[in-house]
């Protein structure tokens, strides 16, 4: 089969895909764009997943940060007074701490490359099992412990959520734009 | 990759394809006539107030941070759910307890009264 | 085997007389059947969409009291396609003010979300385009992706009722996910697979095999999974984002032409996309009464193609049921408000749809499959469907019958249309 040519092509295209949504992300004058362009990462990202058999990561990844963490940046960006100025985004923190910052990244993505120059298993079936089985099996055996805590992090996460916004209820400061149309 | 995933690749190539030759056909043959009138956003037929009000209720914030927490415990119940038939006990009372802690959270928002829409 | 995958070998077989398994062009006769496929499942959801909304607008004529369109071809039935070609001949009108490259991707977007779920319906025993081990965690990831192209228009048509329609469509659409999602697991839960083929082929052909009447739990289930794919497809009673009285139109107002029509193709789709999963989760999907998928898989020739286009009407025939219920409800009933409808789907679905979950594990911690036990649930949960069902087409053929009489009083005056006439 000439699979792996079309795989070379597709990786490639969901790379793109995803560096210039990131790209749009980081320079993108208005900070309603940058939140959109984050969509393109988002799903060449999955796509990559795909790429890789791994299933059930790949539609994580869609459902969770494409139907969950973009709904809410979107959401809070919304929010946000004062967006349509389109000088909210991407203040420049300076030079030096940015260049720090991006050596970091730097660094641990180089570490990461490295590491995966090690053995590798290459997946050569055309149709690859499922990963759905066996990670629901770790989850509940080896990883139970984490997978716990994930429960009382999501917690915490809507504790902090429902106290702020129970805080600007109470205040008022959303008012009622939409709910109640003006008339 | 799968094969399995092959028709997914020329799904999305149709999806992206057809609209778009579609609408540029549509702007083929549809006249472009554009004028100021036209072309302001629709008000029923008035005069537009001046700009939109780009602001919600924070209640909008609310129910995105809930989903996403739902959509989250989801995503670990399916693969769970799976393999509910060979994990026994030991899985039922690990995803109870799992189950427990979010009901507790959607308890406390709907004691807070965030989940009201007033 | 992908139906897909047996077109093509045959087709390498018999045209260039190859072994499949070792000609190295094998591919490419995959791609071909495998586009041909694609553009058979476009080409199904615009026959489906296009006529299904002239039938629609003439029931809703019919509820309430008109006649609905009857001008162009034999009853009106070439509308769709008069008003496909009118949206070609309009005019694609961008708004002065727009956020121009939002405005002008957020169709593509939704289209592309609501096709892409396409993929994984199983039509046939072996009609599938992509039997993926992530089935049905893939539909409901797709469907997120319209809820981004929801929010791209609203915000691109810079026009606030278009921005509160998407801000309405992308909280509704996510918080009716929860429990349509909660449903579903009660579903995989029995299946043990999330494969669409996997939990149609867990079920059976004859309705005490379908899991909708396997037990109580798996009915409450189907009624709130049903419930919440209307909302997530913004029909009446959930169409809050497009209340004409409050914000017009929602997110599509600014939009005219192809670009209008791909929202409302997409609303279509969705609703056949929610009947078709409401089908292979809970109602049997393609299965043939009396013929095991085995036996189908195992037919040759003409038999095999037989069986397939059985399952195809089969499954077709039920989610077409599913669609017309949900059309019915759309006319029958009026709309929620916007407070009511956040409070249904969190304080009543939510907990109900996790409870239901719940209620199934424990059943099938603690009922012995194909027991006593089972098959009394499975028998009083049949005796409650066809209750159901025959109480509704009572009332449905009394409200008819009424009708009749009346516009029999009618008869012979102008604009008398008569009610029993097609649709």
């Amino acid at each position: 089969m000439n699979g792996s040519i079309v795989q070379v092509v597709l990786f490639y295209l969901l790379a793109a895909l995803a560096l210039t949504g990131a790209c749009l992300v980081a320079f993108s004058r208005s900070i309603v764009h940058s939140a959109f362009a984050l969509l393109g990462t988002f799903v060449g990202v999955a796509g990559l997943y795909a790429l890789l058999a791994a299933d059930l990561v790949a539609i994580v990844q869609v459902m969770v940060y494409v139907g969950g963490v973009l709904i809410l940046i979107l959401f809070a960006v919304m929010l946000t007074a004062r967006v349509d100025e389109g000088k909210e985004s991407n203040p420049t923190v300076g030079k030096i701490p940015g260049l720090l910052a991006m050596l970091a990244m730097a660094g641990l993505l180089v570490v990461t490359a490295v590491k995966a120059f090690g053995p590798r298993t290459v997946i050569s079936e055309a149709n690859p099992p499922s990963t759905v089985s066996p990670i629901g099996n770790l989850l509940l055996s080896k990883y139970v412990l984490p997978f716990e805590a994930i429960s009382v992090l999501l917690l915490a996460v809507l504790l902090g959520a429902v106290t702020i916004a129970s805080g600007r209820m109470r205040k008022g400061a959303g008012g009622k734009q939409e709910g109640e149309a003006p008339r | 990759m799968g094969y399995s995933y092959a028709p997914l690749l020329f799904v999305v190539g149709f999806a992206l394809v057809i609209p778009v030759a579609f609408v540029l056909l549509s702007t083929r043959l549809g006249p472009r006539r554009p004028n100021p009138v036209k072309t302001e956003p629709y008000e029923s037929g008035i005069v537009p107030i001046p700009a939109p009000e780009r602001k919600f209720q924070v209640r909008f914030y609310l129910v995105a941070v809930s989903f996403l927490l739902f959509d989250v415990e989801i995503v670990f119940l399916f693969p769970w759910a799976v393999r509910f038939r060979s994990l026994g006990w030991f899985g039922f009372g690990a995803m109870l307890i799992f189950l427990a802690v979010l009901v507790l959270g959607l308890i406390y928002e709907w004691r807070k009264g965030a989940l009201e829409w007033r | 085997m992908n139906i897909m995958h047996y077109l093509a070998d045959l087709l390498v077989r018999s045209l260039f007389k190859a072994d499949p398994a070792t000609w190295p062009y094998t591919w490419i006769a995959y791609a071909v059947v495998i586009g041909v496929g694609a553009l058979l499942a476009f080409a199904f959801v615009a026959i489906f969409a296009g006529p299904v909304t002239w039938i629609e607008r003439r029931i809703a004529g019919r509820i309430q009291s008109r006649i609905g369109p009857n001008r162009n071809g034999p009853q009106g039935c070439l509308q769709w396609l008069a008003d496909g070609i009118k949206c070609w001949l309009k005019e694609d009108l961008v708004p002065a003010t727009a956020d121009k490259p939002l405005y002008l991707a957020a169709p593509y977007l939704v289209f592309t979300g609501m096709f892409g779920a396409f993929v994984v319906l199983p039509f046939g025993a072996h009609v599938i385009a992509a039997d993926l081990n992530v089935g049905l965690l893939y539909i409901l990831a797709v469907t997120s992706l319209v809820v981004v192209g929801l929010l791209m228009a609203g915000w691109g048509s810079n026009s606030k009722w278009a921005l509160f329609g998407g801000v309405r469509s992308a909280a509704q659409l996510v918080s009716y996910e929860v429990p349509s999602a909660f449903s579903l697991m009660a579903v995989v839960l029995m299946a043990g697979t999330l494969s669409t083929q996997g939990i149609v082929g867990a079920q059976g052909g004859w309705p005490w095999q379908w899991f909708v009447f396997r037990n109580p739990f798996l009915f409450a289930a189907f009624i709130m999974y049903f419930i919440s794919a209307i909302a997530e497809g913004n029909r009446t009673p959930f169409d809050l984002p497009e209340a004409e009285s409050e914000i017009i139109a929602g997110y599509n107002i600014e939009y005219s032409g192809m670009r209008f029509l791909f929202f409302l193709f997409a609303e279509w789709a969705n609703m056949w996309i929610m009947a078709a999963v409401a089908t292979l989760a809970f109602l049997g999907g393609w299965q043939i009464p009396g013929i095991s998928p085995e036996r189908i898989a195992e037919a040759k020739g003409w038999t095999f193609v037989g069986w397939q286009a059985l399952s195809f009407a089969i499954f077709v025939f039920k989610g077409t049921c599913l669609v017309f219920t949900i059309i019915q409800i759309r006319w029958t009933l009026p709309r929620l408000r916007v407070d009511q409808l956040m409070i249904t789907c969190w304080k009543y679905l939510v907990p109900l749809s996790m409870g239901s979950a719940t209620g199934v594990l424990l059943l099938m911690a603690l009922v012995r499959e194909g027991g006593i036990v089972d098959w009394v649930m499975r028998g009083a949960m049949l005796l409650v469907g066809l209750l159901v069902a025959g109480a509704y087409i009572r009332k449905v053929r009394a409200t008819f019958m009424a009708d009749r009489d009346n516009y029999k009083k009618m008869e012979g005056r102008d604009l008398w249309y008569p009610p029993y006439r097609l649709p």
